[in-house]
């Protein structure tokens, strides 16, 4: 038997967002690297759909439907964890809109996905010792914010750039019980978010010709990324933003 | 909704242009300053000024200020 430096093997990871995208394909990554996965997301239909495609040779997958911007959700949400050797925040949202018309509404409502509820519930891991020691943490930032600055973006960008920065401060702070917590930064990865529309499918197309490797990111490609972080493979990587983005923000 | 006022909030999101070339009839994507920044401007304008949603694709199949005018009042009824 060959020792895999990247198997998840004994490990149980939870995966937020687990319903679509990058969130789906890790989840199903994990599974298949040996994980017992604990999948959550808000609509019940598609997080089911997901959980048929974990690997059922794992025996425990659960499912936990939740809307993390609830505060009794997200604490309902907490209880129901079995402790967790990894976790993967996958849940957020995107919008395309010029700063001048950045209102506070407009920031409330991003920072209240893509910020606050991770955070709150990134603490509550930690503090109700959810989180086993050794735990490994991930956070999914964005090259947008930290990287890349493309117009439009500012909103979505700064609510990832917070959420990169406060994954710093936890990496110092949860050392202490040998918790790491890192963060992918995706350049444009090939997922529903970014099909609504704002963008039509030839600018996005053009898009993707900017990228030095010549393509979008495929789920796939964030979730392997991903695997790297959980497993042991990075034991003594933390407070790390792993840029994945095909060369974009060279 | 009222086109001339549909007109002055599309001008708006434009800097350099001379106002008196925006006119019902304007070919908006021919003048110099559109880019693909001012579309998204326009996209956040018709939702605050007439909470209507519309897709770059509405922007991209006008052809003239009249033409996205008509696409935002289907829309609204």
């Amino acid at each position: 038997m060959i020792d895999n430096p990247f198997s998840l093997e004994g490990k149980t990871i939870l995966v937020t967002g687990a319903s679509s995208g990058i969130g789906r394909a890790t989840a199903i990554a994990c599974s298949n690297m040996g994980a017992r996965v604990i999948a959550t997301a808000r609509n019940e239909e598609r997080l089911q759909a997901t959980i048929a495609q974990l690997n059922d040779a794992i025996d425990g997958h659960m499912m936990l439907c939740a809307d993390l911007t609830s505060p009794e959700e997200l604490d309902g949400l907490v209880k129901s964890l079995p402790a967790l050797d990894g976790a993967v925040f996958s849940a957020g949202n995107s919008v395309t809109l010029p700063l001048q018309f950045g209102s506070r509404d407009k920031f409330d409502e991003m920072l209240n996905v893509n910020f606050y509820a991770p955070v709150e519930l990134l603490r509550l891991l930690y503090k109700k010792k959810v989180l086993n020691k050794g735990a490994s943490v991930v956070l999914l930032a964005s090259i947008g914010g930290t990287h890349s600055f493309m117009p439009g973006n500012g909103i979505y960008g700064a609510s990832k750039a917070a959420l990169n920065s406060v994954m710093k401060y936890a990496a110092r702070e949860f050392a202490s019980r040998k918790v790491r917590v890192n963060s992918i930064c995706p350049g444009m990865v090939d997922t529903p978010l970014i099909h609504r529309g704002t963008i039509t499918e030839e600018q996005l197309a053009e898009d993707a010709k900017r990228y030095p490797l010549g393509r979008y990111g495929q789920p796939k490609d964030i979730a392997n990324g991903a695997i790297y972080l959980l497993s042991d493979a990075s034991s003594w990587l933390t407070g790390h933003d792993l840029v994945i983005d095909g060369g974009f923000s060279i | 909704m009222d086109i001339q006022e549909f007109i002055e909030n599309f001008a708006a999101q434009f800097d350099e242009t001379d106002e008196a070339l925006f006119t019902a009839d304007t070919n908006f994507k021919q003048l110099d300053e559109w880019s693909s920044l001012t579309a998204l401007s326009i996209i956040a304008m018709v939702d605050d000024e007439y909470n209507v949603i519309i897709k770059g694709s509405d922007i991209i199949n006008s052809e003239t200020i009249s033409d996205l005018y008509d696409v935002v009042e289907k829309k609204r009824s």
